[in-house]
């Protein structure tokens, strides 16, 4: 981490303080108040649609905001009030894209260069920074080649890497694991999570994936509609759920533990579970979907190897759905139907058998956020 | 290879009529070469009035092709990007070259640019410089009829081009110039090549403008075109042989540069 500190840059004590009011053509109008503090990561959570690309765009100055401003490290950005924009290359935002945006025709190690040279450093201090960056990204051996023959997650780490080396003062982080595949996902989960760690600025990381967001941020704010419903931490998201859609990604079980051949031991439960993914031993973090817990009156028979006795602690209509949340020794949240609620005759303390397939346990490497 | 599976398969109406469309070009080749004098052609085509005719479709032909690239790649590029009003207006003027008869065009030419012209008028009191008549008379020509090529090639380039990388440049902290030549310049390259190369053939074959702005001076102004021309009136084997080394550079550029620039940026 130490070395780190010599291409960071030195953001201002104030981090980022936002207010976005863009109106699009289409009618959409985004509305969003947003502050993040110098080394602090804040989630922008939400559903397609919900403006998390203009909020994207209006950040790194390529949409105007038509209202509110944009103050990063002491200096404004945006404020139409004012009169003043400030054009995206003399912003220091550090973009890593969904897709990467990669330039095809340069090589890794230029593309990384990019930044530095255009920002007036000379050659061989931006050969010098973009070598250090790809070194500690674990790509160093890939300068030569052309971005076109890289891997999702290669590319993803170029994207970062050039990103940092303009020393933003304002990470930014759009969808940044949406392109991989599942298995490519939890491993760029962990290094983004140490590189996150390692930058000192501000940063914000948008994404539709709840698991990114609980796993990688100090807060989380949730956009629906281009408007702010709810800002908190992982965990009060998931207590106080203030809308439906909140609710239901707040509704995905998460859960500590430590993986041995498939058998579960959690952090904070006496309570053991079976997983079939045996792929990651050790510390990890458990998702258990909240559709995938089957409730029952009596003890189940047949394959579900995860079977316990439990009581309902609460009963709440969401939607289409009846969220019930369970009681020690597990309290996970269930959807079910409002019909299979009234069959089993589900009130809050009512007992229930509670099953979930090991094949409905899904297990991630514990990241080192803290580390 | 495939070709001879995709041959088999292949509708026979298509390979008809394609076949006929290839011929429309073939046959005037065949033509071409079935009236060459072989046994005086060396002679003929060593002659003053060639090989100067060639010195000057070349070097004129090159110009006029890196003047339009110099030129018409901003004039592209601000087509594509700047939304001015008149914009459409001032499009179609830029591309009229490409409709207008040439000679209309040299004749505009003439008017503007000639020693009564509006603007050639004042030049030539100034400075004694007239553009008429002269080498550069016929560069000028040349890129009148030639740069809309490359100007309809880059802009429809700009316009196809995901402007997202452009952006992430932008977001690095490069200027728009930067962005211009470093990321915007080589993501066309392959329409630049193109378009340059369609410039410089359309320059190459040049015949109406040059003749009516530049005049058939030979050594100064007179083309290849031209003295093809000029030698169909007076000596035909000398035409046909002129018309052989036209045919024999354009087609040797075109294969050239078909291997080295073509293939890379169009099938990709």
């Amino acid at each position: 981490m130490v070395a780190w500190v010599n291409v960071m840059s030195s953001a201002g004590m104030t981090g980022l303080d936002t207010h976005l009011v863009v109106e699009r053509p289409d009618g959409f109008v985004l509305d969003l108040a947003i502050t993040i503090a110098p080394g602090e990561t804040l989630a922008l959570l939400g559903p397609n649609g919900a403006g998390k690309s203009t909020t994207v765009e209006a950040l790194a100055g390529l949409t105007p905001l038509d209202g509110g401003h944009i103050v990063l490290t002491n200096r404004v950005l945006d404020r139409p009030a004012t009169n003043i924009f400030v054009p995206p290359e003399e912003r220091g935002i550090g973009v890593v894209f969904q897709d990467y945006l990669l330039f095809d025709h340069l090589s890794v190690l230029e593309n990384v260069m990019f930044g530095p040279v255009s920002l007036g450093e000379a050659k061989p201090q931006a050969r010098q920074l973009a070598e250090d960056l790809l070194e500690r990204l674990g790509i160093r051996a890939l300068g030569d080649r052309k971005p076109l023959h890289l891997s999702g997650g290669q590319a993803q780490r170029v994207a970062l890497a050039r990103a940092l080396a303009s020393k933003p003062d304002l990470l930014l982080l759009d969808e940044a694991l949406a392109a991989l595949d599942v298995t490519t996902r939890g491993t760029l989960r962990r290094v983004l999570a140490q590189h996150l760690a390692a930058f000192a600025g501000p940063r914000l990381l948008i994404t539709h994936d709840p698991t990114d967001a609980f796993l990688l941020a100090d807060r989380i704010a949730i956009v629906e509609d281009g408007r702010l419903t709810q800002v908190g931490s992982a965990e009060d998201i998931r207590r106080r759920p203030a809308t439906p859609y909140v609710a239901a990604l707040a509704g995905t079980n998460l859960l500590a533990g430590v993986n041995r051949g498939g058998v579960l031991t959690l952090d904070d439960h006496h309570h053991g579970l079976q997983t079939a993914d045996t792929s990651v031993e050790g510390p990890v973090l458990i998702t258990v979907h909240p559709t995938a817990i089957a409730l029952h009156k009596q003890q189940p028979s047949g394959s579900p190897r995860n079977t316990w006795e439990t009581t309902v602690a609460s009963v709440e209509p969401l939607g289409d759905t009846t969220r019930i949340t369970l009681a020690n020794p597990l309290p996970l949240g269930v959807d079910i139907t409002p019909g299979a609620t009234a069959a089993l005759d589900l009130q809050p303390g009512s007992a229930v058998w509670a099953s979930v397939k090991a094949t409905e346990i899904s297990v991630a490497p514990a990241a080192a956020r803290d580390s | 290879m495939s070709g001879r599976r995709i041959r088999q398969r292949a509708p026979w109406q298509l390979v008809a009529l394609g076949s006929i469309g290839a011929a429309v070009f073939v046959l005037p080749l065949v033509g071409l070469i079935t009236r060459t004098p072989w046994s005086r052609l060396g002679e003929l085509v060593a002659s003053d009035v060639v090989v100067d005719a060639l010195k000057l479709s070349l070097l004129t032909s090159v110009l006029a092709a890196f003047i339009s690239l110099l030129l018409g790649v901003p004039l592209a590029w601000v087509l594509a990007r700047i939304n001015f009003p008149g914009r459409h207006i001032v499009r179609a003027i830029v591309t009229l070259p490409m409709v207008l008869p040439p000679v209309v065009g040299g004749a505009a030419l003439l008017f503007a640019l000639g020693r009564r012209g509006v603007i050639g008028e004042p030049i030539n009191d100034a400075t004694g410089f007239l553009l008429p008549f002269s080498v550069w008379g016929v560069v000028v020509a040349n890129v009148f009829v030639a740069m809309p090529f490359l100007v309809v090639t880059v802009e429809g380039a700009l316009r196809n081009l995901d402007g997202r990388h452009e952006a992430a440049a932008a977001t690095l902290g490069a200027s728009r110039l930067t962005v211009f030549r470093r990321i915007t310049l080589p993501m066309i390259s392959p329409s630049l090549r193109a378009g340059l190369v369609l410039a410089w053939a359309r320059a190459l074959g040049e015949f109406g403008a040059t003749v009516t702005f530049a005049g058939n001076l030979q050594g100064r102004t007179q083309t290849l075109p031209l003295a093809v021309f000029v030698a169909l009136e007076q000596d035909r084997d000398t035409a046909v042989a002129i018309s052989l080394v036209l045919v024999a550079v354009s087609l040797a550029v075109l294969l050239l540069l078909r291997d080295r620039w073509w293939s890379h940026g169009s099938t990709s």
